[in-house]
């Protein structure tokens, strides 16, 4: 029953490609499974759009859309209606076609993201080898659409925008891969099913084996959702829209159906690259505990998405917006070096796997904990001593 | 034609509109676009090669792809960074205008 | 070759035209990174996937965004009107096409002649990641050292070369 329950979307999939002829069997399974993608995700999209803004209404002491619908749960199905009645505004002096192809290019790369990621229990569009490396080769094509809507926009601010969000995204692409490439040095794969499949089982106190669980795991998947958070520009990292001082940036230009196509990009990528860190460190689709394992996989994933939106929907109403200067220090003076001293604690905590003695696991423990908290500690000395972090100076633009 | 002659054709063909951008353009960015065109051909042959050649057991034209990728990062990182210096220095990227040795 | 390829072979050449022939650098720049993403998929077509995901990952994220990035910050004023009468000494544009097509048409002229291996019946299958890195920590190991210095050293050139440097508030005085 519990298996059955599990697999019941994979057996849906099998029962409906089933009723096809064989030759169109492939076309109707990739069908199905970019149909499902799509709705559940657009679903979650709507739904997060609700949830954000009832929790920093909450957060801000407000009630948030309640004019909708009970609670305003239909405030997304309002939003979007405006959205696509509105018109679509194109400046003359745009370039046409960029400016044209900008919002497609931003969402159909997060949408090809989707097909690595392991949903659940065999519940994964495309099982490729080199699975991850697919993901941030796909989330790289971002940085060109977003520049084509700045300068295909023809207006300073959004190009002022384009440039401060590409400096962003290529400066913390550097810490996400390589935190993520401590996770593919201990698994020994880029195959994200495959790297589930290496936090199978169960440790010490019945608890999973599951990344975040290691010194060097734990770090890692820290600075993965601090990378995360800016190269989806989320609040305190969203420079690049900065609605204050540059009026939402690349989107500036952009009104009605092709705002909607951005906005829905930033939210889709936002799932995604959740999903790629609870797959790396959180174990995918697996339960916490044994005595857990009969709720569906898929169900396991899609709790642990919903509590990375909970603390992304925090932060945004918790932080203030970062200094330009602030967010490339802190991408090159800290998160760099701290993801590569993840890696190394990776690779100790992979060469001292062969201990034996007495006590190794608690050595484990200290060595990769030491590894991690000294340089930690030096760095943040370093750079809070200097004044780097210090309390804001204002300088006048010479 | 085989098919490793049809992907030789589109990398001759690839590496000859490289080599007519790098010789003809004189903006010197367009010169490093030309540069990079002859370097993605020479790749595809590579790999063209490595599937059809006698000798597919061996990873030898993947490998070699991979590292022309990163000489070609390598070499277009610093290229464009000559490029901007070259550019604050002389006020133009206009590679005939580029003939003083004396700074 | 079978559609698709030749699809992105098409798509491949026509942006790489367009790469070196319009006006506009920055058209220029997003035709290139047509270009890329095209390779990128006659390499999946030909069964590298390493290779077609490492093409998209550092030409597409990294080497265009850096064109793009030159491009903005340099801006060409067009001929030096100081210079404009200065006779060149040769005509760029006939000849750099001669070369170009007489050099095509070589290489054409060998890949139609020369007696290449028969159509082989398996084409190889691509090595396991799980191989490839085997391969690249074991016979290429040196190789993949020296790129790696040679990334960092051009990485570190790249930004001594490219910084500018402060004013230092004691030269800001003295002027």
């Amino acid at each position: 029953m519990a298996q059955t329950l599990d697999q019941l979307l994979v057996l849906a999939q099998q029962r409906l490609v089933a009723l096809w002829p064989a030759p169109w069997q492939p076309w109707v399974a990739a069908f199905l499974g970019a149909a499902a993608i799509v709705a559940t995700f657009g679903g979650l999209f709507a739904l997060t759009t609700w949830l954000e803004r009832k929790g920093l209404a909450r957060i801000q002491n407000r009630l948030g859309p309640n004019r909708v619908g009970p609670y305003g749960l239909l405030q997304p199905i309002a939003d979007g209606l405006k959205m696509l009645t509105k018109e679509d505004i194109v400046p003359r002096a745009a370039d046409q076609w960029i400016h044209f192809l900008a919002p497609i290019l931003k969402v159909v790369p997060v949408l090809l993201a989707y097909s690595v990621i392991p949903f659940g229990r065999h519940l994964v569009a495309l099982d490729l080898e080199a699975g991850l490396l697919f993901f941030f080769a796909v989330g790289s094509a971002t940085e060109i659409a977003v520049f084509m809507a700045g300068w295909g926009s023809r207006n300073k601010y959004s190009l002022l925008g384009a440039m401060r969000a590409i400096a962003q995204l290529i400066s913390y692409e550097v810490p996400l891969v390589l935190s993520a490439v401590s996770v593919v040095l201990l698994a020994g794969t880029l195959s994200l099913p495959a790297i589930v499949d290496s936090q199978a089982g169960h440790g010490w106190a019945g608890l999973a084996n599951w990344h975040v669980f290691t010194p060097w795991g734990l770090a890692g998947f820290v600075l993965f959702m601090i990378a995360a958070t800016a190269k989806t520009s989320r609040s305190p990292f969203d420079l690049p829209e900065g609605e204050s001082e540059i009026i939402a940036g690349h989107m500036v230009e952009y009104s009605g159906f092709k705002y909607a196509l951005f906005y829905l990009g930033e939210y889709l990528s936002l799932f995604a690259i959740s999903g790629v860190g609870i797959t790396l460190f959180l174990g995918g689709w697996r339960a916490p505990v044994a005595w857990l394992d009969w709720v569906p996989s898929y169900l396991w994933f899609g709790i642990k998405l919903l509590g990375c939106i909970a603390v992304f929907i925090w932060l945004r109403g918790t932080m203030p917006r970062l200094r330009a200067d602030q967010l490339m220090n802190f991408a090159w003076k800290f998160m760099l070096p701290m993801s590569l001293v993840t890696l190394v604690a990776a690779a100790v905590w992979h060469a001292t796997a062969t201990w034996t003695f007495a006590g190794a696991g608690l050595w484990r423990w200290v060595l990769g904990a030491a590894l991690l908290l000294l340089p930690y500690r030096a760095l943040s000395r370093g750079l809070t001593q200097r004044g780097r972090f210090g309390p804001r100076r204002y300088r006048f633009a010479d | 034609m085989t098919p490793l002659q049809r992907y030789l054709v589109v990398s001759t063909l690839l590496f000859g509109v490289g080599l007519a951008g790098a010789l003809t353009r004189r903006n010197a960015i367009l010169v490093l676009v030309g540069i990079e065109l002859m370097l993605t051909a020479a790749n595809l042959n590579f790999i063209a090669f490595w599937r059809y050649g006698p000798n597919p057991e061996s990873a030898a034209g993947i490998v070699f792809t991979l590292f022309a990728i990163a000489v070609a990062a390598a070499e277009t990182a610093v290229g464009l960074a000559l490029i901007i210096k070259i550019y604050r220095h002389r006020r133009t990227t206009n590679l005939d205008q580029m003939d003083a040795l004396k700074g | 070759m079978d559609p698709a390829a030749i699809i992105a072979a098409l798509l491949a050449l026509g942006g790489a035209v367009a790469a070196v022939s319009l006006r506009n650098l920055i058209h220029c720049a997003l035709c290139l990174v047509l270009t890329f993403f095209s390779v990128a998929a006659l390499f999946l077509g030909l069964g590298a996937e390493f290779v077609s995901f490492a093409q998209v990952m550092v030409y597409v994220g990294a080497i265009a965004i850096l064109i793009v990035f030159a491009s903005l910050m340099t801006r060409d004023p067009g001929t030096d009107p100081a210079r404009a009468h200065e006779p060149r000494a040769i005509r760029p544009w006939p000849l750099g096409l001669g070369i170009a097509g007489a050099v095509t048409g070589v290489l054409l002229a060998c890949v139609g002649s020369s007696r290449l291996l028969p159509d082989v019946a398996t084409p190889a299958t691509a090595p396991s990641v799980r191989e490839l890195g085997q391969e690249l920590m074991t016979r290429y190991v040196v190789a993949l050292e020296v790129v790696g210095l040679l990334l960092t050293a051009a990485m570190i050139g790249a930004v001594v070369l490219a910084v500018r440097e402060p004013r230092r508030p004691d030269q800001e005085v003295g002027r």
